[in-house]
């Protein structure tokens, strides 16, 4: 009996290990929920590169911890990658492959754009950053989906 | 699924693997969109055959936003914007709502929406979430449903990141090679300069594909494939799409610069949701019917 209940007790940290990874946050805000939908109650923010402790998983959406907080993120807003705020940090230096980091704000960024649009004086990104200022909350979507009868 | 399993291991050996991944990607799709098999299933026959083509999934949702922001503002050269407080509103409440049902529901930046004042019938999704409709394809929408189909269709295409699959192989590799070398230190001129020019060729690949030559029939039936399971996750008719491509097809005419020079014709589309057992449906709702025709109203 004593070794099967320590067979379990190895049996559930192995497994507690192996859920408690680390993922980055790879969108630029990101909404923790209180639970696996995102019907539930945003209890908190995660900004881009925050780095979360994933502790179980549920149908596409991680219970994370980041600090003292934790909630639901769908894992569309994680990336295994270490996201590397600025150029010269550790993991850049030790050579870590593109498969292990992400360069924040490298490659096409906004200093790209800048350029780009020098080059293309037709482009007016008037409109463009108008679209991204229409967010609609998480409590107004709701409203929408059971005013029209839909999920949920 | 035996047989399924058979099928692809022939399909492997005679085809190369990365066709198959993509065939079995689709099948798994509208199989499980339609309810043939579990969606379980479908992840795991996606999970063992998934692709090692890794040119644009380098790119990182932070790149991919800055070039959905480039497409959309190319789109926006050729096509002005309707600002019609109501409609966008209206886009971008339904829009933000079916992307939540999405198997990609973040973005980096999110989804957004916006009306283009043009008769052509035509959608564009910017890589990242940048979502365009002509008021011509607002006009072909009956119901809300209909329109709905239309944008769960386009946030197919974000979700299967067609637009970056667009761009050209080799266009990367120099900016990618430039990254990996100069990561460590602030670019400099030409540093920016060769960036720029893969930046350049990028969002030609993108816009070109999006506005003159369209994408693959396979990526048009993947985002249809999606858009069903968008629909009806969200509790939208997913019939509607079929009854959307039926309106499409009243209008068709394949001299026509837009939809019909960039999308396989309606009844191809239509065929190969029948296949996925799909059928036409105008069902819809009172709340849903009446909020639609409140927020199209100054389109009539």
């Amino acid at each position: 009996m004593k070794k099967w209940t320590l067979f379990m007790g190895m049996a559930l940290l192995a497994g507690s290990v192996w859920a408690a990874r680390e993922m980055s946050v790879q969108v630029r805000d990101g909404q923790l929920r209180n639970r696996a939908s995102f019907l539930g109650t945003v209890v908190g923010t995660v900004a881009y590169g925050d780095r979360v402790t994933v502790l179980q998983t549920q149908a596409g959406w991680s219970e994370v911890r980041v600090a003292d907080k934790t909630g639901w993120i769908h894992e569309s807003a994680l990336t295994p990658k270490r996201v590397v705020m600025s150029a010269g940090a550790g993991d850049v230096r030790s050579g870590a492959s593109g498969e292990e980091i992400a360069l924040a704000g490298k490659g096409f960024n906004k200093e790209v754009e800048a350029e780009y649009k020098k080059q293309n004086q037709k482009l007016d990104y008037t409109w463009v950053d108008w679209m991204g200022q229409q967010t609609i909350g998480a409590e107004q979507l709701i409203q929408f989906l059971k005013q029209g009868g839909l999920t949920p | 699924m035996g047989l399924l399993a058979t099928v692809l291991a022939g399909l492997c050996l005679t085809s190369g693997c990365e066709t198959v991944n993509h065939l079995t990607e689709l099948s798994t799709e509208i199989a499980c969109a339609s309810g043939a098999i579990t969606e379980d299933q479908a992840t795991s026959i996606n999970r063992t055959s998934q692709a090692v083509t890794k040119t644009f999934q380098d790119i990182t949702p932070e790149q991919e936003y800055y070039i959905g922001r480039t497409v959309a503002a190319t789109v926006l050269i050729k096509y002005r914007p309707q600002p019609d407080q109501n409609l966008n509103r209206y886009l971008n409440e339904m829009g933000q709502a079916l992307a939540q049902f999405s198997t990609r529901p973040e973005t980096f930046g999110g989804y957004h929406f916006l009306l283009l004042d043009s008769d052509e019938i035509n959608a564009f999704a910017a890589p990242g979430g940048l979502i365009l409709v002509t008021r011509g394809l607002v006009q072909c929408c009956r119901n809300e449903d209909q329109l709905a189909a239309v944008l769960a269709h386009e946030i197919g295409h974000v979700e299967k990141m067609h637009g970056l699959r667009a761009i050209r192989s080799g266009r990367l590799s120099s900016a990618l090679t430039v990254l990996a070398v100069e990561a460590g230190k602030n670019l400099g001129g030409a540093q920016l300069a060769e960036i720029t020019k893969a930046f350049d060729e990028s969002i030609n690949d993108i816009a070109g594909t999006l506005m003159n030559s369209g994408y693959s029939r396979k990526l048009e039936y993947e985002a249809d494939a999606a858009a069903v399971a968008i629909l009806k996750q969200a509790g939208y008719e997913p019939g509607a799409l079929v009854a959307m491509l039926e309106n499409m097809a009243e209008n068709w005419d394949s001299s026509r610069l837009d939809f019909a020079a960039t999308h396989p014709p309606p009844a191809e589309r239509i065929a190969q949701l029948k296949k996925a057992k799909v059928k036409s449906s105008l069902a819809s709702n009172d709340a849903r019917q009446q909020r639609f025709l409140a927020a199209t109203k100054s389109l009539r």
